[in-house]
Formats: C-alpha cells, sequence, structure tokens
C-alpha cells in the first residue's frame, strides 16, 4: 500500500529529526568531529519542497544540508559515513557534515561560506538556459545569506538574466548566535527579493503542505521560463547553531515557544484529528524509522576510512576535457 | 600583432570552435573589454556568449564555476587582479578547492582572466602584482603569458583544461607590437621557456618583467655578461626542470618578481633552487621585487618601486661579483 502523501511527509520528517538525533549522539560519543549544524525544527522546509523537484534539477544547499542530501534522494547510510569520515559517505569522508555532494542526483553541496553558494547556483542555471537543458536550480540558504553582498548581487543576476532559478530561503531568524532584527534594518526578507523584481513570497516554514504548495507553485512558474521566484520559509531552529554554541544568546523561554510550532507535531496532530494516525501507527513509524537510521549508523561505522596515500588524490583533474 | 590583438584572436578562435565557450565580465561586450581584447565579439556572437555582467565581481566569478559545473566552458574577465580580491571565497573555497572536497566528483574547468601590474601611474590600487598569492593556492593552475602567442595560445590551452585556470595578462602588454603569430602553433601550459641564453647567471621572470630581464640582459652582454633569461610562463605548476636546468648551468640565479618581496613567489623559487641544487650554486640566490610599498602615483616613485632593467643587471653582476659601476668602468 502506498502510504499517503501526509504519511509520506510525516516519515519524512520524522527520519531527518532521528537521523540528527543519531548524528548529535555520534557526536557527542566522539565519532563525528568538526562542525556539526542540526536541522531540528525546519523539517517541513526540506521534506515539502523537495516534492516539487524533478531528477533533472540541480540542487545548491549550504553548510546544515543532511536533510537536503537525503530528501533529494541520497541513502541517509551514504550522508552518515560522510559525517563519520568514512570512504562510502558522499564525498568520500573528505567534506564530512558541511560538504556533501552527489553529482548522480546533482547535488552541489555542501557549500559552507555563508552565501557563496548563490552565485553558483546562478551560474548552473544559466548553463541551463544556454544549453537548453530541461530543469530548473533549486538554491537554498538561510537568513544569514542575506546578510551577504552576494545574496543582493545574486538576486540582481537572476533577475536580469531571467534565469531558472528557485530561490528559497530558510529563515530561521538567526545568523548563528545574531538575531535577524539585530542585523537588518528591515526584516521582510521576501520584499527584500521582490525589490530585484521578481515574485517573492513568505510561507510558513512550519506547515509542510504550504511549503510544499508554494514551492509547486514557484517551481512551475521557474519551468515556464518566467525566470527566478523567491520563497521566503519562516522557521526556527531549534537546536543550537552548532555543537560548539553553548546559546547565550537566546532564552529557553523563547525555544520552548518555538517548540509549540514543531512541524512534525503540527503534521502529526492534524493526522490524528483527521483519524488517520493514532498512537500505535506514529509509534509504529517511529520504530521503522530508527531502524532506518540505525542501519545507515552501524553501515557507517564498519566502513572503512580513505587512505593517506590518497590525500593529494583529486587535488586536480585527469587529463584534459 | 599587439599583445591585445593576439588576446583577441584566442578569444575568437575558442568561441568560434568551442559553443560551449562564453566571455563574461564587465565591459567585455558593448565596450569590447576595458583593454580592448574583446572588441568585435559581441558584434560576432552576440550578447549570450559575449556576456555583460553587473559590477559583481565575486558573483559573476561564482556564476562562471556554476556555468562550468553545468558543463560550459566560460571565460570570466575580471578586469584586473585588483578588482579580484571580491571574488577571492568564489576562487579559493570553491573553484580551487571543490574538486578535492567532493572526491573528483565535480571539476571546474573555468578560465579567469585579468590585467595584472604597475607601470601606468594608475597608483595603489591598480597596481597589484598578485600572482604568487593565486600560485599558492592548490587545485588551480596560473599562467602568465608574456609573448603573443602566449596570450593566444595559453588561453586556447587553458580551455583544455579540466581545472580552473587564472590567467594573468600585463597590462603594459596589451599595446605592445610581438610580431606575427606563429601559425596556429600551440603552447603548452606547463612549461617555462628559455627566452634567451646564456652563461653566467639565469634571469628568473615572467609577464611584465620578462622584457625588463631581457633589456637587462642586453646591457649585461655589453658587459661582456651572458645572463640566460627563463619566462617562467606557468607559475603553478612551476617548471622546476627548466629552472633548476638553468641555474645548474650558470650557478647563480636573480628572480624578478613585481609583487612584493616578503612571502612571495620569489622566495618560493629561491627556497625551491635552495633545496635542489644548493650545492651548485657560486652565489645566494639574488631578487629584484616591488617595493614594500603601496605603488605610488608619481612617475620617478613608482619607477624605483618596481623591477627595472638596471636594478636586474645589478643583481646580475651582484651574484658574480662585480657592481655595477665597476661593470661600466
Amino acid at each position: 500500500m502506498t502510504p499517503s502523501p501526509a504519511a509520506d511527509f510525516l516519515r519524512r520528517m520524522l527520519r531527518i529529526r532521528i537521523f540528527e538525533r543519531k548524528a548529535a549522539e555520534l557526536y557527542s560519543a566522539g565519532k563525528i568531529r568538526g562542525f556539526l549544524h542540526l536541522y531540528d525544527g525546519q523539517e517541513a522546509i526540506a521534506v515539502g519542497s523537495f516534492r516539487a523537484l524533478r531528477p533533472e534539477d540541480a540542487v545548491v544547499a549550504n553548510y546544515r544540508e543532511h536533510a537536503h542530501a537525503i530528501e533529494r534522494g541520497v541513502a541517509p547510510r551514504r550522508v552518515m559515513a560522510e559525517l563519520l569520515g568514512k570512504t562510502s559517505g558522499v564525498s568520500r569522508g573528505r567534506g564530512g557534515s558541511m560538504h556533501l555532494f552527489d553529482a548522480a542526483t546533482h547535488f552541489y553541496g555542501g557549500f559552507a561560506i555563508v552565501a557563496e553558494g548563490l552565485p553558483v547556483a546562478a551560474g548552473l542555471a544559466l548553463a541551463r538556459r544556454m544549453t537548453r537543458q530541461p530543469g530548473l536550480v533549486a538554491c537554498y540558504f538561510g537568513d544569514g545569506a542575506t546578510d551577504e553582498g552576494e545574496f543582493h548581487e545574486t538576486m540582481n543576476l537572476a533577475a536580469l538574466w531571467n534565469l531558472p532559478l528557485l530561490f528559497l530561503c530558510e529563515n530561521n531568524f538567526y545568523a548563528m548566535g545574531t538575531a535577524l532584527s539585530r542585523r537588518q534594518a528591515r526584516t521582510d526578507i521576501a520584499l527584500k527579493a521582490g525589490a530585484y523584481g521578481m515574485p517573492a513570497e513568505a510561507v510558513d516554514g512550519q506547515d509542510v503542505f504550504a511549503v510544499a504548495e508554494a514551492t509547486r507553485r514557484a517551481a512551475e512558474a521557474v519551468r515556464r521560463g518566467e525566470g527566478p521566484r523567491f520563497i521566503e520559509f519562516r522557521t526556527y531552529r531549534f537546536r543550537a547553531h552548532s555543537m560548539y554554541d553553548p546559546e547565550l544568546y537566546r532564552s529557553r523561554e523563547e525555544v520552548e515557544k518555538a517548540r509549540v510550532r514543531d512541524p512534525i507535531a503540527l503534521l502529526a496532530g492534524r493526522l490524528r484529528r483527521g483519524g488517520t494516525l493514532d498512537d500505535a501507527a506514529y509509534a509504529a513509524m517511529e520504530r521503522e524509522v530508527e531502524a532506518e537510521v540505525d542501519e545507515a549508523a552501524n553501515f557507517a561505522a564498519g566502513e572503512p576510512v580513505e587512505s593517506v596515500e590518497d590525500l593529494l588524490k583529486d587535488v586536480v583533474g585527469g587529463r584534459p576535457s | 600583432m599587439k599583445y591585445r590583438e593576439a588576446v583577441r584572436a584566442g578569444l575568437r578562435e575558442a568561441l568560434r570552435s568551442d559553443p560551449r565557450v562564453f566571455l563574461m565580465g564587465e565591459d567585455v561586450g558593448r565596450y569590447g573589454g576595458s583593454y580592448a581584447c574583446s572588441l568585435g565579439l559581441l558584434e560576432e556572437f552576440g550578447p549570450e556568449r559575449v556576456r555583460d555582467t553587473p559590477l559583481c565581481e565575486s558573483t559573476f566569478v561564482g556564476a562562471g564555476i556554476g556555468a562550468a559545473l553545468g558543463g560550459l566552458r566560460p571565460i570570466v574577465e575580471v578586469m584586473t587582479v585588483n578588482f579580484s580580491l571580491l571574488a577571492l571565497d568564489q576562487i579559493v573555497n570553491i573553484a580551487a578547492a571543490l574538486r578535492h572536497m567532493s572526491a573528483g566528483q565535480f571539476g571546474v574547468p573555468l578560465v579567469i582572466r585579468m590585467a595584472t601590474g604597475a607601470g601606468r601611474q594608475v597608483a595603489a590600487q591598480h597596481s597589484h602584482s598578485f600572482e604568487g598569492w593565486y600560485a599558492h593556492i592548490p587545485g588551480i593552475k596560473v599562467a602568465s603569458p608574456a609573448t603573443v602567442a602566449d596570450a593566444r595560445g595559453m588561453l586556447l590551452a587553458a580551455l583544455r583544461e579540466p581545472d580552473p585556470t587564472v590567467i594573468f595578462e600585463h597590462a603594459l602588454l596589451y599595446p605592445m607590437e610581438g610580431g606575427p603569430l606563429p601559425d596556429g602553433a600551440a603552447v603548452d601550459l606547463r612549461s617555462a621557456a628559455v627566452r634567451r641564453e646564456g652563461r653566467d647567471v639565469s634571469l628568473l621572470a615572467f609577464g611584465g618583467s620578462l622584457w625588463k630581464a631581457l633589456a637587462a640582459a642586453e646591457t649585461l652582454s655589453r658587459d661582456g655578461v651572458e645572463a640566460e633569461v627563463v619566462d617562467l610562463r606557468v607559475l603553478r605548476p612551476l617548471d622546476d626542470a627548466t629552472i633548476l636546468a638553468s641555474v645548474r648551468k650558470t650557478r647563480r640565479a636573480v628572480v624578478v618578481d613585481e609583487g612584493w618581496r616578503s612571502f612571495g613567489l620569489s622566495a618560493e623559487i629561491a627556497a625551491r633552487i635552495m633545496e635542489r641544487a644548493f650545492h651548485e650554486l657560486e652565489a645566494p640566490v639574488a631578487r629584484v621585487c616591488g617595493a614594500e610599498a603601496p605603488v605610488p602615483y608619481p612617475k620617478h616613485l613608482e619607477d624605483a618601486a618596481l623591477p627595472q632593467p638596471d636594478s636586474i643587471a645589478a643583481a646580475a653582476l651582484a651574484t658574480i661579483g662585480r657592481s655595477p659601476a665597476l661593470a661600466h668602468g
């Protein structure tokens, strides 16, 4: 039996939540090192928006991108292996959490300097247009990116050149520890994008249906050749910015208040009220997803790391193309 | 043929022969290129392939990276190396790093051209030579064409590379008359070239400084000193073999770099010679570099801030224990 779209959404969001919980666990156990940016609270965005994308589309994301890779179709075990620095990771373990790349699904990472992926997305979109390849480019970034010059430059370029580009801004209202209202004189991000001459809207990023619907509409417009579209998803990051972050900049109360609009709980509540989900079904779903994530973690733990002999491999390419 | 015409010939050939190639940058189209390198190309190839950009170095270089990833062969013109500082994140953190950090999945076959160098009285912010900075970065190739043949040929060679190649065109060379282009000859993107043979001292130079080194060699020759002049051509990867062969022959070396001396390209070359040919040297490796100050506007100060034929010749004579005064006496 095919699950209903709603149940599929729920299962996917739950999978990301539990994947990230496992990643945090492995981080605490010292198995994952470096920077680790988790996605709790924002699941509805990756899950809802990716339903509007097609295999030929390209995806550009940032450093909080485990969910994006998984929703793009990269096996969770290959994402987990990357977090553990193993050769079966998407980037052979070289990138770690912040640099997931997968050529097979046109998943272009993995860019960990804020906003630097936007120009690259514009170039990918330009190439699609100039070579008459089908497909759009979906570019994910946070509200922090909208502080940067490259955001404004890319908005302008995309609109000026009418590029097949879908801008998906995940506004969790914090760039690390600095709130949007402490960084920007005007905090309406969709309005800024609109100023560059492209249709832009703000959407409830906690409502997976709203995300899916808005993305579907915007993607269709881009596919019709109407140029770039911009969506600001308003959301909230439940966990710290990264595992290093002691969260001195916001109160526990603020986080608790935001958790009332947990995208998973919102959808589960809705399904319960509609009579299509009960405690037993939810628990079963949770167990299934936990098993899948455990399998991914066990797989990753058993995989080899890259040989030191290969340290300099792929610094430059082989023979000219 | 002038150097800028050779660049244009290379651009035109590339645009004609490969539909994936396009040129993008500030004023490359309707203006014809700020150094007139792309004059006429907009008319011939149209605005899709000779693409004027807004003033956003970081973003149009990044768009070049994306276009390269998307299957095209972009040539991005950054008006000058000075402005390329605005695009360094894209070049260093993405273009140069992507192949390695994606474990070979994504290469960036992007060509970035930029004017470099001082000598036109355009003062501190428009006179930089950052070739050494770029040559510091693993993952990119750095080319410095000094002749008309290389101005055309290195561009075409760069377009065959699977990785980002940064091409530095010294702004003083654009109006240089360089004779006819060798007929369709391909040039490589890996070797240095001996431009003048000699036995007494090796002058290692590149780009605009090559011609100053050749002028110095001419002067030295009148004094009975035969200098060998090596045009480095490719700064990364550096052709150690040609450099070392020359130095082993002459046993003396002078490195010429318009860039600042400290922590620069000249230091790297001197270190490599020291590591591999120390016992064959008759004198410490000498360096003639840009003065350690922002390049000033007045001509006499700018001249004093840069390597010149006289200072190169003097450094060469010093390596053989002679002073310029004695030489001319």
